[in-house]
């Protein structure tokens, strides 16, 4: 059961109902309540997703036996925790239920039958109560039969409760009527096909009204055949389920699997359920006596599949929920391979894949899902000696601690990743299923264990996970954590769930997976590669969604361009810049910019990912974190000692206004001479929350506003006489500071165009000559202002570049130069675009449509083969 | 005796549109400020019951005939410290509950002076732009309808919903007269007590003809995550939310730092508004409770931030200053958005069924 709204089929139990069990009715008329009680428990254990309890017997004190079975039940918690359905025909003993009921109930039921006042009065009580309820399609003048007459009182009775009282709607469950069919009398032969098509008109036409039946009337004719009566049961829920039927009252130990019903069995069953020729209920009396449970066909059958295959024999035993001879069929299995384990991973993980599918086709039902599932842990429980015995005496490799996740209760899965861990002779907790967040943490830290493992099979456990991780974050634990189970994937894990936990968070696709998962992760030699490896991965996925994203969702051109960043320049006036022109920085002390480096990417470059300071005091690469952190300080120390390196910087602010993406830069304040245009590209993707398509000319007040806006470009560079030195350290075969130096001065260089950029928003400029921010801050971008690089996401296209070494005569002024293909040297620099607009931001330009790549070709002077060298990354 | 009174207005859109704007604040503990006086049995006596054959002291309700000035004054202090609600002294007054003391004659009569000094209070300080608002408090009953006391026999209840629905019915009636502006059924840990609650009020209004808006708020007793009577959070909800409660939370038993991830969980799935009133820590060995203001609201703060709450206040433990605390760390804070309603159906036994 999930917490979540189940798509699925609900099946209520009906065992503890005294009209339908002769067990039951003989347990509460003798008194013996406490193995009356036993009997709910197998409902529950069975499946049953709620209980039906029906004391409505002639010799019975009604409202006695029900008020004291609900007062057992409650201190019952294996039974309690599912809903209960009342189920009486007496107004009276439906009441002394409810007020023994803390959870919220289903009433089963009421009608039109005394009439719209009582009816009415009922429902009133109901709402008052917060019960569900069950409305049979019963009026005055009886039992709708046809399909109209049911349709015809659901709705009536659907307008009075919602309309009259405002009864939930969600709350109504419509019974239309399951009568027998194949009884010899021709009108009854449309019965099943009147409930099902009156079922697809409710769910068409009454919202959120859900549908139910009492299953076992439809086969009523075929009392004592219980195979003909599964097999009908069977085919009914098919066609009842497709046409909306929402849950039935079934014994959920009695239902054929749909697929398994012999051919003609099926055909002449559904010839009857369906209705489909005159002549359906002799053909099917004709064929049923073969199929009778005594000494017939089935019995056969069964003998039949004794003499399979092993790995058949396993199958079927799965699919058919059979534990009856599944340990002796194990045991054979473990003679037939290497390993027990082999067992596991092959037959049995192959049958229940096939159990699987077939409940994802809705041919099989839930409660055959979880006697399945009882199945293969019972051959699982019997393998697991043989494993252990396998395993190496003494230590263990770690601490793994395992759990399905709360609102879920899917565990085959991860038992069998808790199998295969302890065979390789990991120590595993595993907290079993439905496990709140705070219990995996404060287990974790109780246990001191090394990973924590994390299960699901449906699909809320995917946002659960997302939250266990956030909380992972917030309680400051550092555990790498496993992410398993159906319906998670390599995606969910990289996109929702890893950005919200710093350790690392990997996605095991299989048990298979885990060892070498865990392995990985637990060893501080492995470690970095796997994540970097994962990492990638990671990287991959993200860039395959973004694509797939990227195909449905964009917009046109012109449509983009409509709904462009509004700068709200009728009520904005551009600060304008102190120090106008081109400034040089020739000799910038590199102890100056020092306290400006973001170090967490140095780490990066190291394979040692975690943010700085915090990586520095990690468990696992804290202290390999700490040592190349105190290398790089020395390599800076030993920089600035020797001067060897030099840092340099050249910028300039400049009157600019836009048109369209296109920023025009002028020669003065006159604005009549255009020094230079810079191109720029449009985001065309659908935006979220009415979010504008940027592009970065949006942030520079349009010609036409008539006001006076600014640019500003900059390069600055940390990496003259790198190369030497990094050479020196190359022939002396020292790999390590060849590739320390390149590292530090690249953070140098970032770390300058941070400082400066500062500089330029406090002094030059001077829009911001108040702030005072910490690197943190600068870090986190939290200033006003952007400085976007070209070849970067807000501006991809390189050879922009281009004009802002025109622009600044930045290789005359401080000697950095360009490549054909526009990279930057020396290696450790940076160059940009400086924007002062408040609003503006960092935004990524990414696909762009044959519209705009044209527009942009003609701006640029390129053919269509240049267009498509320099803007390919962004199309298509 | 019958209580005769007018209603308050039907309030309900006032504090819906409050409660998009900002987080309201509930008041802190009654019992921990009526222990500050120190009060002996003579005090809770009063004049009227000098000769009363048992001892009172402790029934805390009963000071609201005997020594109405200082419970005003309790309130007043609470209003003071930036409460927008205030809960009425009677947490205990219901014929259930006064049998300890004899006193099941007293219920209705407390009941109205309650809400009467409530109402008195909030009138003294609310201004036209801060208006203060009452909620008549219909406590848990020191008994139970989903639990047996008898552990031979598990089917035994000492009380029925009939007389809990009775009991309950008339102290609403009384609390709408005394001038309630919202009736609350809190520190629910019996589910099934609180349905009987529920129904009452539903009886009381229809008696009336006139709604009052209703707040909900339950028990989780321990780190199980449950009720006492079992019940998850969400199981808890479904079980409750039919009445329409203008808001639905947890109060009592836990402090804020054992009760953040079921108020986390609630406020998940919650279509109304989310109220909080924790307790200040848990009891230590003398037991008093050790969060301070600052302690606690660094908790709340936290709530606010992260969007959980709408309404918040303190139980056991909780001052003024703690209020106080909270007013200045959430003012500012957005409140939470309830969830939009998904027309689930919300079946529960122990645990939640939605369909």
């Amino acid at each position: 059961m999930t917490t979540q709204s189940v798509s699925r089929f609900i099946n209520v139990g009906e065992r503890t109902n005294v009209t339908g069990s002769a067990m039951f009715k003989r347990l509460i008329l003798e008194g013996d309540y406490e193995t009356a009680l036993d009997v709910a428990r197998q409902q529950v254990e069975n499946g049953a997703q709620v209980i039906d309890i029906n004391m409505d017997e002639a010799m019975l004190d009604s409202v006695a036996a029900m008020t004291r079975f609900c007062n057992l039940i409650a201190s019952e918690p294996d039974i309690a925790r599912v809903p209960i359905m009342l189920d009486s025909s007496k107004w009276e003993v439906i009441e002394a239920g409810l007020k023994c009921v803390q959870g919220k109930a289903i009433v089963n039921s009421i009608s039109l039958k005394e009439g719209e006042e009582q009816f009415l009065e009922h429902a009133k009580k109901l709402k008052r109560y917060g019960a569900a309820v069950v409305v049979m399609a019963f009026d005055e003048d009886g039992q709708a039969e046809t399909r109209e007459e049911k349709f015809r009182i659901c709705k009536l009775a659907y307008d009075l409760l919602v309309g009259k009282i405002g009864f939930p709607p969600q709350d109504i469950i419509f019974d239309p009527n399951i009568f027998a069919v194949a009884t010899g009398i021709e009108e009854h032969n449309n019965y099943a096909v009147a409930f099902i098509e009156a079922t697809r008109d409710i769910k068409t036409h009454l919202p959120h009204a859900k549908v139910s039946g009492g299953l076992s009337n439809v086969s009523f004719s075929f009392r004592g055949n219980n195979p003909v009566r599964e097999a009908m049961h069977s085919v009914f829920l098919y066609y009842a389920i497709q046409a909306g039927m929402d849950m039935a009252i079934v014994n959920a130990g009695q239902l054929a699997v749909y697929d398994d019903i012999p051919d003609e069995l099926r055909e002449a069953v559904e010839d009857v359920i369906l209705n489909r020729r005159d002549d359906a209920t002799e053909r099917l009396l004709d064929l049923a006596p073969k199929y009778r449970g005594d000494g017939s066909k089935v019995e056969v059958e069964t003998e039949e599949w004794r003499s399979w295959d092993v790995v058949k024999r396993l199958e079927h035993a799965l699919i058919k929920g059979i534990t009856t001879f599944i340990e002796e069929d194990t045991e054979a299995a473990r003679q037939f391979y290497d390993r027990p384990l082999q067992v596991i991973e092959g037959p049995l993980m192959d049958g229940m894949n096939v159990v699987g599918d077939l409940f994802g086709a809705g041919k099989m039902f839930l409660p055959q899902v979880v006697k399945s599932a009882r199945v293969m842990k019972q051959a699982v429980a019997y393998l697991n000696p043989y494993i252990e015995e396998e395993k190496e005496d003494g230590y263990t490799n770690g601490k793994v601690l395992m759990a399905t996740v709360k609102g879920d209760v899917h565990d085959i899965g991860k038992n069998i990743v808790g199998v295969v861990l302890q065979c390789n002779n990991y120590e595993v907790i595993d907290l079993g299923v439905m496990v709140p967040c705070q219990k995996i943490i404060d287990t974790a830290i109780k246990e001191k264990v090394d990973i924590i493992g994390l299960s699901g099979l449906i699909t809320p456990s995917l946002d659960e996970m997302v939250h266990v991780a956030k909380e992972l974050t917030r309680q400051g634990l550092d555990l790498p954590l496993l992410i398993g189970g159906a319906t998670t994937s390599r995606a969910h894990t990289a996109i929702k769930i890893n950005p919200n936990y710093e350790h690392p968070v990997v996605y095991v696709p299989n048990a298979s997976r885990s060892v070498s998962v865990v392995s990985n992760l637990l060893s501080d030699e492995l470690r970095p590669n796997f994540m970097t490896q994962v990492a990638k991965e990671y990287e991959t996925v993200i860039k395959q969604h973004q694509r797939k994203r990227d195909n449905t969702k964009f917009i046109s051109f012109d449509k983009a361009r409509a709904n462009r960043f509004d700068g709200d320049w009728q009520n904005y006036i551009p600060p304008v810049p102190k120090k106008m022109g081109v400034h040089v920085w020739d000799s910038i002390s590199l102890e100056d910019i020092r306290p400006f480096i973001d170090w967490t990417p140095y780490f990066l470059t190291w394979q040692l990912s975690g943010k700085y300071p915090s990586i520095l005091k990690h468990e696992v690469v804290g202290e390999q974190a700490q040592k190349v952190f105190d290398d790089a300080n020395d390599m800076i120390d030993q920089i600035i000692a020797s001067g060897t390196v030099k840092a340099k910087a050249v910028f300039g602010l400049f009157p600019a206004n836009s048109d369209e993406e296109t920023i025009e830069v002028y020669k003065d304040e006159s604005r009549t001479e255009i020094v230079t245009r810079l191109f720029n590209l449009r985001q065309q993707i659908q935006t979220r929350n009415n979010a504008p398509n940027y592009a970065l000319g949006d942030f520079i007040a349009p010609k036409k506003s008539g006001l006076a806006d600014y640019v500003g470009a900059f390069a600055v560079t940390a990496g003259f006489g790198v190369d030497e030195l990094a050479d020196k350290y190359l022939k002396e075969h020292d790999d390590y500071n060849n590739i320390m130096v390149k590292a530090v001065t690249d953070r140098l260089a970032e770390g300058l165009a941070e400082y400066l950029h500062h500089q330029v928003r406090k002094e030059y400029w001077g829009y911001a000559p108040d702030e005072s921010l910490t690197n943190d801050d600068l870090i986190r971008e939290k200033y006003q202002g952007i400085r976007p690089a070209p070849g970067y996401p807000a501006c991809p296209e390189h050879t922009e570049k281009a004009k802002l070494w025109q622009l600044l005569d930045v290789e005359n002024k401080i000697g950095m130069t360009l490549t054909e293909s526009y990279a930057m040297w020396p290696g450790a620099s940076v160059s940009g675009w400086y924007f002062s607009h408040p609003k503006s931001k960092y935004f990524a330009v990414s696909k762009i449509d044959l519209a705009q790549m044209q527009e942009y070709a003609e701006l640029k002077g390129w053919d269509e083969q240049q267009a498509e060298t320099w803007l390919g990354p962004n199309l298509e | 005796m019958t209580i005769k009174g007018d209603y308050r207005p039907d309030q309900s859109e006032l504090l819906t549109s409050m409660l998009k704007q900002r987080v309201l604040f509930l008041d802190g503990a009654m019992g921990t400020m009526i222990q500050e006086y120190k009060f002996e049995e003579d005090d809770y006596r009063g004049e009227r019951f000098k000769d009363w054959p048992t001892s009172v002291r402790g029934n805390n309700d009963l000071l609201v005939l005997t020594q109405p000035q200082v419970i005003k004054d309790i309130h007043i202090a609470y209003l003071e410290a930036g409460a927008d609600i205030i809960e009425t002294n009677s947490f205990n007054a219901t014929v259930a509950s006064m049998a300890d003391y004899g006193m099941e004659s007293l219920a209705d009569e407390i009941n109205f002076e309650a809400a009467k000094l409530a109402r008195e209070a909030c009138d003294q300080v609310a201004t036209p732009d801060k208006p203060k608002f009452v909620a008549g408090v219909l406590g848990p009953t020191s008994k139970t309808t989903s639990i047996s006391p008898d552990v031979n026999d598990p089917g035994f209840r000492n009380i029925t919903f009939d007389a809990l629905v009775a009991d309950y019915t008339k102290a609403t009636l009384a609390l709408m007269a005394g001038g309630a502006d919202l009736i609350l059924v809190e520190t629910i840990f019996d589910t099934l007590n609180a349905k009987a609650a529920l129904y009452a009020v539903e009886v009381a209004f229809e008696e009336a003809n006139h709604r009052l808006p209703i707040m909900i708020s339950g028990t989780i007793t321990d780190a199980s995550g449950r009720t006492l009577s079992g019940q998850t959070t969400e199981a808890f909800y479904n079980s409750i939310c039919h009445v329409n409660p203008i808001s639905i939370g947890l109060n009592c038993a836990l402090g804020p730092d054992l009760l953040r991830q079921y108020v986390d969980e609630l406020s998940s799935f919650a279509e109304c508004f989310v109220s909080v009133h924790p307790n200040a820590g848990l009891p230590n060995e003398f037991g008093e409770y050790d969060l301070d203001a600052q302690d606690m609201a660094e908790h709340i703060g936290e709530w606010a931030q992260s969007k959980l709450i709408n309404i918040v206040g303190g139980c056991c433990g909780t001052t003024p200053e703690h209020i106080q605390a909270f007013v200045d760390v959430v003012s500012g804070q957005q409140p939470r958005t309830p969830r939009p309603a998904a027309a689930l159906m919300r079946l529960s036994g122990l645990e939640a069924f939605n369909v």
